[in-house]
């Protein structure tokens, strides 16, 4: 069956907990939102999904399409489906925008089989130009003296690129400015075929408003303390995040 | 395009050749004399090596060099000289043919259509094939073996040979000039300005053997040449010795580029010695690639004489498991204004040992001159090993030097970011490692930069996967 499922996850980080007990599911097609405090664990979330080694999970599963992912290498896990766009990617000194993206496709290609430079290249720049990205930045550098919206930009057209079932922006919108964050809105949105699902975590409404997610949901003490649509967010702007805890003693 | 490859698997073949000439294992002074006989030496020639022979045995090794690592290397177990024939044959039909079917699958008669001005092929101790463009040699050009220069242009021969290297430099420069046989001699005119580059080949065929090309360039006022060479050997059970001498010459206002890239197969101990003289406003560069043997220790140095000379080195070395790579560069400034540049990059893999040696001279009375050095080292694995030893000398206070060296490791979350995007571990450290290079690479003609790429591809393979 498709869909993503984390299912009753408990997550450490050198010994700490940082989650427990949070469970998701997310169809085809679906925007989830994830908000919450700073440090409350929505990046490690996103990158123990990713397979990264430093991240243990005690309990639960994690699923995607009826398959665990749970203990599979990162770049397996990457093929199954799943991408993850980093709030800070990595600088990769000396191999190219271009070289860097065609190993992520290729890598997805049964094996042997020869990757169409022509088309590649084709694809890539219209993805470029809708990102409004400059076709020089094909051969510098990947994220190398970047600065922070044209690393975010980097990391869509890497989703637009590969072509994800599953993913998680994690905080798109950090770096962007307004015109920015619009076309990274847009192409996100141009996505959505209706398979594509995706994680959107952030601390900034403008994104949401552009995105217009299926849910949101607040992280709070290592798990889903609420979900909802839209609504919540206009009441986390009224009331913070200290509204989750009145409403549970009311 | 798979023969345009000379990779360490692709080059691991030999043929058994019934050698016409063969001065037998061991060296005394009637392996000297054989060979002498057997080229026809000119008296001089056969007394400079008898003096040769004299200071290789009075002379140690490096002290830098542990027994250890040449604990296998039997001076008196290596055959000397191995050869067919005495002259090399200017087309490829008339080259005998399992000397023909080595360097065809080596791809050297294609490359050779493709990309070179002239092509040298040494097999074992001589040259099989020597053939330079007859525009070239229309202007002037000379390009053939080191034979041929001694007994063709003994004049001009006479005037360089020795000058750069003398035989007393280091034991295997004085082991090189008792025995020495093929190699290029390359003479280009004044103003003449090779466009393509001159490309020579070093093949080793047989076990036990010993192969002491000398190759002598001496680039004329405002010329300009490429040399490009490159080696293999097949893989033996017991070591091969590859010890050469380079003595380029650059006169005012020319410019010489020497490229090399050694990829001997990881039994071969390759103790080479490599000296350039940069007159006034002339510019010497070596790039250098050292993939294969078990041991290498190259120094490539420049002697910058007139003022405004300049002199590069820039370096790359890839050691795997059970091998060292010593490399490094000398510079060593004579004159006012003259500026050196060094950048050598190394790559560790499993066991293997990769170490900068370096040595910058600026002497007290000069003034305006510079000098930058980099090194950088990669470790691969957590037993992968890598040092840096340089020595830098400047008096006075009218001069610049830098230095930097760092030594790094791939970060693991680099890895991670990497096969988040689908690709495997060993593929993104082999991404890494090629990054790491990238700047260094780009010197080198594109088909020998595709075949690095494959190399390290293949080692890393082997490291990670």
């Amino acid at each position: 069956m498709c869909a993503f499922e984390i299912k009753n996850l408990k997550l450490s980080v050198s010994d700490n907990v940082i989650l427990d007990g949070l469970s998701l599911k997310i169809l085809p097609g679906e925007i989830h939102a994830f908000v919450g405090k700073n440090g409350i664990g929505k990046s490690s979330l996103a990158k123990a999904i990713a397979g990264h080694p430093a991240y243990k999970i005690q309990r639960g599963d994690i699923v995607l399409d009826g398959e665990s992912i749970v203990g599979k290498a990162p770049d397996e896990i990457a093929r199954k489906g799943f991408f993850l766009a980093f709030q800070s990617p990595q600088e990769l000194t000396g191999i190219s925008l271009a070289n860097f993206i065609r190993a992520a496709v290729q890598a997805r290609l049964p094996k042997g089989t020869p990757l169409n430079g022509v088309d590649f290249y084709k694809n890539l720049y219209a993805k470029m130009e809708a990102l409004q990205m400059d076709k020089s930045f094909t051969s510098r550098s990947l994220n190398d003296g970047f600065s922070g919206g044209e690393k975010k930009r980097c990391e869509v057209l890497q989703m637009m690129m590969v072509e994800p079932k599953y993913a998680i922006l994690d905080e798109m919108d950090s770096g962007l400015d307004i015109d920015a964050l619009k076309i990274v809105s847009n192409a996100v949105n141009a996505m959505r075929d209706g398979t594509f699902a995706a994680i959107i975590i952030t601390h900034h409404n403008k994104l949401l408003e552009y995105i217009g997610p299926d849910f949101v949901h607040i992280i709070s003490d290592g798990k889903i303390a609420m979900s909802g649509g839209l609504e919540l967010i206009d009441r986390l702007e009224k009331f913070g995040y200290g509204f989750i805890h009145d409403e549970h003693t009311l | 395009m798979d023969n345009l490859h000379q990779s360490i698997d692709a080059a691991n073949f030999h043929y058994d050749i019934d050698y016409k000439y063969d001065a037998g294992v061991g060296l005394h002074e009637q392996t000297i004399d054989y060979i002498s006989d057997v080229k026809n030496d000119a008296p001089w020639i056969r007394e400079f090596r008898k003096t040769a022979l004299k200071k290789f045995h009075e002379i140690s090794l490096p002290r830098w060099v542990t027994n250890r690592d040449v604990r296998d290397l039997d001076f008196s177990a290596i055959r000397y000289y191995l050869a067919n024939d005495q002259l090399p044959q200017m087309s490829w039909e008339k080259v005998p043919q399992d000397v023909k079917t080595t360097f065809e699958r080596l791809g050297v008669p294609e490359k050779e259509r493709k990309f070179f001005a002239g092509v040298e092929a040494q097999f074992d101790s001589e040259s099989a094939y020597s053939r330079i463009k007859e525009d070239l040699s229309k202007q002037g050009v000379i390009f053939v073996n080191s034979t041929e220069g001694l007994n063709k242009f003994p004049e001009i021969f006479r005037k360089y040979f020795g000058t750069v290297v003398p035989i007393t430099d280091n034991k295997f420069s004085a082991l090189n000039s008792a025995v020495f046989s093929g190699g290029s001699f390359i003479y280009v005119p004044k103003n003449v300005q090779v466009k393509q580059p001159l490309q020579a080949y070093f093949r080793i065929n047989s076990e036990r053997f010993g192969q002491f090309e000398r190759t002598l360039i001496i680039v004329d006022e405002g010329a300009e040449v490429t040399y490009l060479e490159g080696c293999t050997a097949p893989k033996f059970e017991t070591s091969t010795l590859h010890s050469a001498v380079v003595e380029i010459i650059a006169l005012k206002n020319a410019k010489i580029q020497y490229i090399t890239v050694q990829n001997w197969s990881n039994n071969v101990f390759n103790l080479v010695t490599k000296r350039g003289v940069a007159h006034e406003n002339a510019e010497i560069k070596w790039i250098d690639c050292n993939i294969g043997s078990r041991l290498t220790m190259k120094y490539p140095a420049i002697y910058l004489a007139g003022k405004y000379a300049k002199g590069e080195v820039l370096s790359i070395a890839v050691a795997a498991d059970g091998q060292i790579q010593d490399t490094g560069a000398k510079m060593i400034h004579l004159a006012d204004n003259t500026s050196s540049n060094i950048v050598s990059k190394s790559v560790s893999f499993g066991g293997g040992m990769a170490s900068y040696r370096g040595v910058v001279n600026i002497s007290k009375n000069l003034k305006g001159c510079k000098n930058n050095t980099v090194c950088d080292a990669l470790l691969i694995n957590p037993t992968s090993k890598t040092a840096t030893f340089p020595k830098i000398n400047v008096s006075g206070n009218k001069n610049i030097v830098q230095h930097e060296a760092s030594v790094s490791k791939i970060s693991e979350e680099q890895i991670f970011y990497m096969q988040q995007r689908g690709i495997p571990e060993a593929q993104a450290v082999s991404l890494s490692v090629n990054g790491f290079i990238n700047d260094l690479v780009r010197e080198f003609p594109m088909e020998y930069s595709i075949e690095m790429k494959r190399l390290i591809d293949m080692q890393t393979e082997k490291a990670i996967g």
